[in-house]
C-alpha cells in the first residue's frame, strides 16, 4: 500500500458517520454585515488602507493619468513597468514616456530579463479588479498581460482602482463574482505595502514586497 | 489500532529535558522580560481587533461548525482536493513521515539539480527537520521571513509559531547581523536592519532553484493553495523560482472556497491583531502557456505525523481544529514565563502541548502536559474554540495511566511510575472510608515530627508542609 493509501484508510477507518449540516456562512455575514452606499465603502476602504499606510488619490476616470505624471514626479520615479496588453497600461505607456518617464512594457518572459525586474525597476502600474471595504484591501487577479511580480518586486506599486468595483467583505466579492467557478492561476489580495515586524515587535515597511503602495481611486463624482 | 510505529524523534532539540531549559529561562530576567512585553502587545492587539463580544462569540462558533464539519468529511476532501489539484495540474504527494516528506522534497530538488531553496514561513518544514535534511544532502535551505531568517543565522528554531524572533532583542539581532553577514556595519535600527535583510534576500529570490511554503488553507472545490502573510517573502518564494513546493499537514483543507473568509478574519485577528494581513495569496495553478512569470512547477505535500493518531478519537480530533494563529501561546502564562524553546517541540504553548504527543509520542513529551495551570485562558481565546484545558487533562491520564493493551496513543503509559500510582491508590482508599481517614489523619498529626524537611519540587522555592498539631475534628470538638 502507498502513503496515501495508508494515510486514507486510517482517516476512513475513523471518520465520523456523517458531518452534519453545511455550515451557514452566509446566514453570519448577513447577521453581522451590512450593506453600505458605494460612498459609504469608498471611505471605508481608503480609511483601512491608510491605516495600512498606503497612500490614496481620488481621481476622475479620464484624469488619473495626470495624477501617476504627479505622483511619479514627486517621488522622482523616471522609470514605470507596465503592461502593454491592458488598456491603462497603454495609455501610460503611450502618453507618459513624451512627459519624461520611461515605460518599459511587460511583454516578454520573466526569464529574459529577472535580473533587470529585480534590480533595475523602480516602480510599477497596474490595475485592481476590485476591492473590500472592511479590510482596506485590493484584490488582483493576475494575468497573462498583466504578470504576477509587478505588484511584487518593484519597489513602489501604483494600482489604478474604480471605485464602483468595492464589494463589503471578502465574502461579498467571491459570492458576487463566482470566484468558486473559475480561480485564475493566482489571485491575491493586498492590504498595504510589504511590512514586517519580527524584530522586537517594531513596525517597518518595506521587507521584501514593496515598500510604497499607492491607489489611484477612480471615483464619479471628481 | 495499528502497531505503534517508532516515533519521529527531533534532531535540533531533545524533547526531554524541558523542566531544566524552563528553569533557565525563569532564572534569565532579560528573556522573561522579552516574552512578557511580546505577549502583552500581541495580547492587547488581539483585543482591540474584537470590540464586540457578541460577534467574537458567533464567529468563533462560525469557525468550530466549519473546523469541524470539514474534519469530518476529512478522508472524502483529501480526495477530492487531490482530484481537483491534479486537474488544475499541481502535483500531490503523500507522506506519512517526516523523512518520507523530506526525500519528496529532496527528490523533487534533486530532480532540478537544484542548489537553493528560498523558504517562506512552514511550521510543517520546522517539524519535519527539512533543513537539516536540505543540507546533508548538499542543498542550500533558506528560510525568507524575517524573523525566520534572523534564527537560522543564529543557528537557532524559532520560539513562536508566528513570530519566530520573538525572544530576540534588536541589539542582539544588530549584533548577529554585523557578524554573519558581509560587509554589514553595526547597527541597531530597525528599519535598517530590515533594508540588509531585504537586500541580502532578493538577491536569492532572483537565483533560486526552488521556492517552498507552507499552506495556510487548501481548498477541496477549486483546488487552490492559500498563504497568509506580510512581508511578501512568500510570495516571493511561490511566484519568482521556477519550482514552487508547498507542505501542510493533511488537517489543513476546508471544502469550500467561502469557508475561507471567517477563517481567515479569525486567523488575522487572533494572531498578530490586524483585521487582515498584508497579502493573501491564492494559487491554483502552475504556470499556464502565455503566462509569463510563476513557477512551470507547483507540488504539495500531504504530512500525515501522527495527525492520523489524532482523528482516530472523538476527543482528540479537535486538537485537528487548529488554524496555527498562536493566540493560544501569547495568552498562556507558562509560555510567557518560560518561552518557546524551553518546550524542545517544534510547535510550543498549549497547542504544542496537546498537538506534540502526536507527533512525538509521549514517551518524549509526557512531561509537557503538566506544564499547565489548567487556567483556562487557551480555550477561551481559540478562534476555533478547542477545548485545550480538556484536552490536557486526556493526555496527562494517556500519559500517566497503567500502560494498556490497545493505547489510544503512541507512549501510553510511558510516564507511569508504580510508586507514585500506589500513592494515590493508598489516597483514593483513605478518602474513601471514614475510618481508614480518622485514623490515618490522627497518625498524621501525631507523627508530624517525622515529615521531612525536603520535599522535592515544593521545598525548592517554599517552605515545608506538614500536618498540623490538631486535626480539624479535633478543634470543632474542643469548640464546642
Amino acid at each position: 500500500m502507498s502513503a496515501r493509501d495508508r494515510i486514507l484508510a486510517k482517516l476512513k477507518a475513523n471518520a465520523p458517520a456523517t458531518a452534519g449540516e453545511l455550515p451557514d456562512v452566509a446566514a453570519w455575514y448577513a447577521a453581522h454585515r451590512s450593506e453600505e452606499s458605494n460612498a459609504d465603502k469608498a471611505k471605508r476602504f481608503r480609511h483601512f488602507i491608510e491605516l495600512a499606510h498606503a497612500e490614496v488619490y481620488a481621481v476622475s476616470r479620464g484624469g488619473w493619468l495626470q495624477k501617476l505624471y504627479e505622483v511619479l514626479s514627486a517621488k522622482q520615479i523616471d522609470k514605470l513597468l507596465v503592461a502593454p496588453g491592458t488598456p491603462h497600461g497603454a495609455r501610460a505607456q503611450a502618453e507618459l514616456p513624451p512627459l519624461g518617464i520611461a515605460c518599459p512594457g511587460y511583454d516578454a518572459p520573466i526569464e529574459g530579463w529577472k535580473a533587470a525586474m529585480f534590480n533595475e525597476t523602480p516602480a510599477s502600474f497596474t490595475a485592481a479588479r476590485g476591492a473590500i471595504a472592511e479590510t482596506g484591501t485590493l484584490i488582483l487577479w493576475p494575468t497573462a498581460d498583466e504578470p504576477r511580480l509587478m505588484s511584487l518586486v518593484p519597489p513602489v506599486h501604483i494600482v489604478l482602482l474604480d471605485a464602483a468595483s468595492i464589494y463589503n467583505t471578502f465574502y461579498e466579492a467571491m459570492q458576487t463574482e463566482g470566484w468558486k467557478d473559475g480561480l485564475p492561476t493566482n489571485s491575491l489580495l493586498i492590504s498595504g505595502p510589504s511590512k514586517t515586524a519580527d524584530i522586537q515587535q517594531t513596525l517597518a515597511y518595506g521587507a521584501h514586497g514593496p515598500k510604497e503602495l499607492i491607489v489611484l481611486m477612480i471615483e464619479e463624482n471628481i | 489500532m495499528n502497531a505503534p510505529q517508532t516515533p519521529h524523534a527531533l534532531h535540533f532539540m531533545p524533547s526531554a529535558g524541558f523542566r531544566a531549559r524552563a528553569r533557565d529561562v525563569v532564572e534569565n530576567p532579560f528573556l522573561r522580560q522579552s516574552f512578557r512585553g511580546a505577549m502583552d502587545f500581541l495580547m492587547s492587539k488581539r483585543a482591540a481587533q474584537f470590540p464586540d463580544p457578541e460577534e467574537l462569540e458567533s464567529l468563533r462558533s462560525l469557525g468550530e461548525r466549519i473546523r469541524q464539519y470539514n474534519l469530518a468529511k476529512l478522508p472524502e476532501l483529501l480526495e477530492t482536493l487531490e482530484t481537483n489539484l491534479t486537474r488544475n495540474g499541481i502535483k500531490v504527494h503523500w507522506a506519512e513521515t517526516p523523512e518520507e516528506a523530506n526525500a519528496i522534497i529532496l527528490g523533487i530538488c534533486q530532480k532540478h539539480s537544484a542548489r537553493l531553496m528560498v523558504k517562506g514561513k512552514s511550521m510543517v518544514s520546522e517539524e519535519i527537520e527539512l533543513n537539516h535534511a536540505a543540507e546533508a544532502a548538499g542543498i542550500g535551505a533558506l528560510e525568507s521571513d524575517m524573523g525566520e531568517y534572523i534564527v537560522q543565522l543564529a543557528g537557532e528554531k524559532p520560539s513562536h509559531i508566528i513570530m519566530p524572533a520573538i525572544h530576540k532583542t534588536k541589539e542582539q539581532i544588530a549584533k548577529l547581523f554585523h557578524e554573519n553577514v558581509p560587509g554589514v556595519e553595526y547597527t541597531d535600527n530597525v528599519d535598517a536592519l530590515i533594508q540588509i535583510g531585504r537586500q541580502v534576500l532578493r538577491e536569492k529570490f532572483e537565483i533560486a532553484d526552488i521556492g517552498l511554503s507552507g499552506v495556510n488553507f487548501a481548498v477541496a472545490e477549486t483546488g487552490t493553495l492559500c498563504l497568509v502573510e506580510n512581508e511578501g517573502n512568500g510570495r516571493m518564494c511561490t511566484t519568482a523560482p521556477p519550482v514552487h513546493i508547498a507542505i501542510t499537514g493533511i488537517e489543513k483543507i476546508v471544502e469550500k472556497l467561502e469557508h475561507v473568509p471567517p477563517l481567515l478574519s479569525l486567523l488575522t485577528r487572533s494572531a498578530t491583531g490586524q483585521n487582515i494581513s498584508t497579502y493573501f495569496n491564492m494559487i491554483s495553478r502552475p504556470r499556464q502557456p502565455g503566462e509569463k512569470d510563476g513557477p512551470g512547477e507547483v507540488h504539495l505535500v500531504l504530512l500525515d505525523n501522527g495527525r492520523s493518531q489524532a482523528y482516530a478519537d472523538e476527543q482528540l480530533r479537535k486538537t485537528l481544529q487548529c488554524i496555527r494563529c498562536g493566540a493560544c501561546m501569547n495568552h498562556c502564562p507558562v509560555y510567557t514565563r518560560i518561552g518557546g524553546h524551553a518546550y524542545g517541540t517544534t510547535y510550543p504553548g498549549p497547542i504544542g502541548k496537546i498537538i506534540s504527543p502526536h507527533m512525538l509520542g509521549l514517551e518524549a513529551t509526557a512531561g509537557l502536559t503538566t506544564a499547565s495551570s489548567l487556567c483556562g485562558a487557551c480555550g477561551e481565546v481559540c478562534p476555533v474554540k478547542i477545548p485545550i484545558p480538556d484536552l490536557l487533562i486526556r493526555l496527562r491520564e494517556e500519559a500517566f495511566s497503567e500502560p494498556q493493551a490497545n493505547p489510544a496513543m503512541r507512549g501510553q503509559g510511558a510516564g507511569h511510575n508504580g510508586l507514585i500510582s500506589a500513592v494515590w491508590r493508598g489516597w483514593s482508599a483513605v478518602y474513601s472510608s471514614p475510618a481508614l481517614y480518622r485514623t490515618a489523619s490522627w497518625l498524621a498529626s501525631r507523627f508530624r515530627w517525622l515529615t521531612p524537611r525536603r520535599q522535592g519540587g515544593w521545598t525548592s522555592v517554599r517552605t515545608p508542609l506538614q500536618p498540623a498539631p490538631k486535626r480539624l475534628r479535633d478543634l470543632i470538638k474542643e469548640r464546642n
